[in-house]
Parts: structure tokens; sequence; C-alpha cells
């Protein structure tokens, strides 16, 4: 059987398993669509987190971002796991405690205030958006590449999916249904993984290939003569590495998609587990990740530096080559005439490789077999899926729970609530996939936008509202606007070229530090004033104090979510 | 003991378990991957920098391995401050 073949029966084979969960799966009441009825077990959520963490950038885009960067890709692999670790201490055992539904929950009780409630609630319904188009987008190109559909096509398919599970399901057809996705995407990566580094390396464990096979002095010796610079050693200042790193660890503890996850579980002590299995399952491909990465480019540039225009043109080995060509993510110019493609930093480059071919051409470009290929487009769509469901479950609980039920209408049916939440979900799915149609052109910008925000608002407050009871709602309130307003207006002023237009950048690196990193700043700086502001003006109320010692103390989680 | 004194105790000690869990947390990732990862990239693990491992490698399994402690300890810390569900 052809490539494509195959692509349509694993992919159809997967959405169908997709839509069954998601029947199976639907839910009666308000604690169902939003928390899974507290009764997900610690791995389930575990491989749920997982799959709602690694979106369609971390499966297509990841290695291939390393394999470019090399050292410097680190940055993405650390911070987008090391905050894992600030969640299962940190975060998420207080906040299973405490048991409610959403993040907005915890910052309007903890804050006894609405308008910090209404505040967290926009923050999380716009840190959501910006993620969800991209997802949206990844399904189109995934099917537009292995099904030759339009990309609107692919998009339409994709919202109808997850339209079905979502709307059906909420919380409960979303995690069930992330666990089958997990499962997918991880199998997908893995198996040409082992297979390239078993056929490069002669050992099939890709953690132990690039370690131990010579891969990585041959890439370095490679990149060295074509002066593609050097794949081991930096090439940023240390204390943009650092910030950025920060940035990335606190902004995903503090993304409201990932904490919601920990109410999901029926007890303290699951949350604490299920964050580790979390890790556990996301750090079998981004522990991956750099090895294929390795892997790929140099295979990459052995296959392709020096080879002949002709070759190119007629070599069946290299049809590859040509199929991804046709996209324009791979391209080719003889630019001196010689008759030879030759790779090198700089205007005399011949062949521009895009960073997302790593990952989906790979198979392909070691001659794997059908199926192996197939079921690339398979893990790229669960990839995408699964992220997509998690952030509109996020935006639907903001503005049905938080702003809604909340704020507007306290004496909400519960029937009233769930009808609410359905529409949103359906609303938000309408919108993400007109963006993913339509994408903005600034989707990267606001990405590291919401890592930024996340990390100077969410975390510090968060985290200092638990760990400190005299932290009172004047002192999050002054330490959230000073950090929200630092962090945006130093990324609109260092990005002011792609965001508003200027010729030049409003605002140089500060002390160093880019964009992206520029968060870990916001961060600190909220920390300072929000702890100084609290310590200088008078002690939240007696019943707030005593909700802080309740969320630290394990016992009763299960009654506490009764309410 | 009353219910306040054991609580304090409880939280003191997890307080404890977190600052050192953090601190290798920060050792493995910001020190040896990236402030100490040049002077690292003298010795070789495999056929691989120690700077360059720890950055794409090992920081991460670190990571994992953290958790799993803190919830092994934290569920004897439950028990023997009896806070356990």
């Amino acid at each position: 059987m052809s490539v494509e073949v195959w692509t349509y029966l694993l992919v159809g084979l997967s959405f169908a398993g997709y839509i069954y969960i998601g029947y199976y799966n639907r839910v009666r009441d308000t604690k169902g669509f939003y928390v899974a009825g507290q009764g997900v077990p610690a791995v389930a959520n575990g491989a749920a987190t997982a799959a709602d963490w690694m979106s369609a950038a971390s499966f297509i885009s990841m290695a291939g971002i390393i394999a470019f960067l090399g050292y410097d890709g680190a940055i993405y692999l650390m911070g987008w796991t090391g905050g894992y670790v600030l969640l299962a201490l940190l975060l998420a055992p207080y906040l299973r405690k405490f048991g409610q539904y959403t993040v907005p929950d915890f910052v309007g009780d903890r804050y006894y205030s609405q308008a910090a409630r209404a505040i967290a609630a926009v923050a999380a319904v716009f840190i959501s958006f910006t993620y969800v188009a991209g997802q949206m987008r990844g399904v189109g190109i995934v099917f537009s590449r292995y099904l030759q559909v339009e990309i609107w096509l692919g998009v339409v398919i994709g919202m109808i999916i997850v339209a079905f599970f979502a709307v059906l399901g909420g919380m409960k057809g979303i995690t069930w249904t992330q666990v089958a996705q997990y499962s997918v995407l991880i199998l997908a990566y893995l198996i040409p993984a082992f297979a390239l580094a078993f056929i490069i390396t002669g050992i099939p464990v890709p953690q132990m290939a690039i370690t131990f096979g010579d891969i990585i002095p041959r890439l370095e010796g490679i990149q060295t003569e074509l002066g593609l610079g050097s794949y081991i050693n930096s090439s940023r200042p240390m204390i943009d590495v650092l910030a950025i790193t920060i940035a990335l660890m606190a902004g995903t503890a503090g993304l409201p998609h990932v904490i919601v996850r920990f109410y999901t579980v029926p007890s303290v002590r699951a949350a604490r587990y299920s964050a580790g299995w979390a890790l556990l399952f996301i750090a079998l491909l981004y522990t991956t990740a750099p090895a294929l990465a390795s892997f790929a480019k140099l295979n990459l540039i052995d296959t392709l530096n020096g080879v002949s225009v002709e070759a190119v043109q007629n070599e069946p080995s290299l049809s590859w080559a040509r199929s991804w060509e046709t996209t324009g993510l791979l391209s080719f110019e003889d630019k001196n005439g010689d008759g030879v493609y030759s790779l090198t930093s700089g205007d005399a480059n011949e062949v521009s490789i895009d960073r997302d071919i790593i990952v989906l051409a790979t198979p392909e470009v070691a001659g794997l077999s059908a199926p192996i290929i197939a079921l690339t487009a398979a893990g790229g769509l669960a990839a995408a899926l699964s992220t997509a469901s998690g952030l509109l479950l996020v935006i639907s609980s903001s503005l049905s729970h938080d702003l809604y039920y909340r704020l507007i209408k306290p004496t909400a049916t519960e029937g009233e609530r769930l009808m609410v939440g359905r529409l949103v979900i359906f609303g938000a799915i309408l919108v993400a996939g007109y963006f993913g149609i339509n994408p903005p052109g600034f989707v990267a910008e606001v990405v590291a936008f919401a890592f930024g925000l996340a990390a100077a608002s969410f975390f510090p407050l968060i985290l200092l509202g638990i760990f400190d009871k005299r932290i009172n709602s004047t002192g999050a309130i002054s330490g959230m606007i000073v950090g929200l307003v630092f962090t945006t207006v130093m990324i609109v002023g260092q990005r002011s070229v792609q965001l508003l237009g200027t010729p030049e950048p409003m605002i140089g690196p500060f002390f160093g530090i880019t964009a992206q990193g520029i968060g870990t700043v916001g961060m600190i700086l909220n920390f300072v004033i929000t702890y100084a502001v609290s310590h200088a003006t008078e002690a939240p109320p007696q019943e707030v104090q005593d909700m802080v010692e309740s969320v630290r103390i394990p016992r009763g989680a299960g009654a506490a979510s009764g309410h | 003991m009353d219910d306040k004194a054991r609580y304090e105790g409880y939280w003191k000690a997890n307080v404890r378990l977190i600052t050192i869990l953090l601190s290798i947390w920060a050792l493995v990732s910001y020190g040896f991957g990236i402030i100490l990862a040049p002077v690292l990239n003298n010795i070789m693990i495999g056929s691989i920098p120690l700077g360059f491992w720890f950055a794409q490698q090992g920081a991460m399994i670190v990571f994992v391995i953290l958790i799993f402690v803190y919830c092994k300890l934290m569920d004897g810390i439950d028990k023997e401050y009896d806070v356990n569900e």
C-alpha cells in the first residue's frame, strides 16, 4: 500500500477512536464538564497533561529548532520541562486541595477581590487564544502535506473532531481522548527515532545513541567546516540564555491549561504523582528530540551537500526532496552554476531547509517504510488536537464559569451553566478555526508574550498566595500591574518592528535580555513589589488566612471538592 | 501535640524538603547546563561534552527523578504528621 493509503487508514482509525471515547465519556454536570468529576487516576492525568502540553510545535518544530540552534535549543528543552518541577513542588498539590474549578477561582478567593478574578479570567482567555490558533494551523499543514487537501478543509475537519468530544464530554471527554492521543503521538515520535538511531549509530535507544555514538563530534566538525557555526557552544549572551530559561519555566508553571489539569485528580497525593508522570511522559519526547535533531541534521547535510542538480531532478532515492520542494519548505538554487548544490552560511548557500522538515521528512529521508511515515501524520494531528482541546476548555471555563456564573449571574442553575459552557466552547472552536485558516502574521511574537505574561503574573500571584499568608490584595494587585506593564512595554518595544511596523526596535535588549526572557525581570519585579506592599499594609482577613492554612494540609481534599 | 503545632511542623518539613530539591533543580539546569557548561565541556561523557549533555539530556532526567523523590518523601512526611488523606 502507498504512503497516502496508509495515512488515510491511520488518521481515520485514530479519529474514529477519539470520537468513540468522546461519546462514551459524555457528561451531565458542571463538575464533569470542568474538572472531569475529579476522578482521573494519577497516571492517566499524567498522560493527558503530557498530550495537553505537547503541541503541534513540540511535535513538528522542536527537533528542527534544536537542529538549527544547536546548544541553544536547550533553552526550550530545560525551560519547558523544568516548569513541571515548580508545578509539582510549589503549586499543584495546594491548588488541588483548594479544590475549585479554575485558576481565576483561586485568585478571586485568595485575594478576596472580584476585580482580580476578572483580570485573571481575561488573562487566561488571552493566553489560551494565542496558543490555539497555532494548533489549528498545525492541523491544516499536516492535512495538506500528507493528504493533499486544502489547508482550510484540514482545519474544518479538525474543528469537527474537537467539537464532538469537547462539547459533549467537556473535561472528562477531553481527558480520556488526550490519553489516547498521547499514545498515538509518542509512538509516532519514538518509532522513527529508534529506527534512525539504529541506522546511523547502531545503538537503537536515541538517548544512548546521542551520548555514546559519534554523531555530535561529526556534526560539530561538519558545521565548522561548512561555516554553519558551533553545535556545542552557545551563540547568545549567557544572561539572555538564563533569563529565557527561567521565563519559560515560570511561564509553564503559570499557564492555566496546565494548572487546571491538576484539579481533575481525586487527591493531593495524586496531584503530586500525576505531575511526576506528566514530566516522565513529556521527557520521553523531549530527551529524544535533541537526538533526533542531530541525526536528522547530519543525515540531511550528508545527503544534500554536494548533490548534483541532475540527481535532485531525477534520482529515485531523492523523490522526497522533490515532494518537499513543492511545499516550499525545501528549496534549491544553483547560484554559482557549477551543477552542484552546496550548503553553507550566508548568501552563498544554495540549499535552504525549513526547520519543520526535520521531523516530518526524516522518516522518508531515512527510507523508512510507508506505515511509519503515515504514523508521523497521525502523531502530528494527535499533538495538535489534544493541545487545542485543553486550551478550548480553559477558554470555555473562564468565560462561562468565572465571568458568567461568578460575576454576571450567580443564580444560574446547573443546567444553564452547563449549556453556557457548551455554547462557549463551540463558539471558541469557530473562532480558533477562523484564526487557523487566516493566521495573524505575528503568532511567534504573541507566543513569547504568553509565556512572559504567565511568568510575570500568574506564577508569582499563586506562589505567594500559598507560601505567604501575609500577602493581601493591595500587594498582589500592585505587583501584578507592575509586572504586566513592564513585561508588555518591553516586549512590544523590543518587537516593535513586527508588532507596530516601526523601522527599528523602539527598545534594545534590557541589560542583554531579549523579549523572550524579559518575563523573568517582570516576575522578579512582581515578587518584590507584592511582598513589600503587602507587608507595609494591613494583613488579609482572618478567613483568607484560614483558607491558606487549609490548602497547605493534604487531608480533606475529597471533602473540599464536594462544594 | 495540638493541631496548630502539628500543622506548623508539617509545613516547615515540607518547605525544607522543597528548598533542598529546588537547589538541586537549579544546580543541574542553571548551574551545570548554563553557567558552568563552558567549563564542564572540557569533560566528556561518552562522546559528547558534559555541559552540553546536561543542557540537552541530564537536567531533564534529574527533573523527573526530583518530582518522584518529592512524592515518595512527602508520603512519609504526610503520615508522620498525620495529615495524609
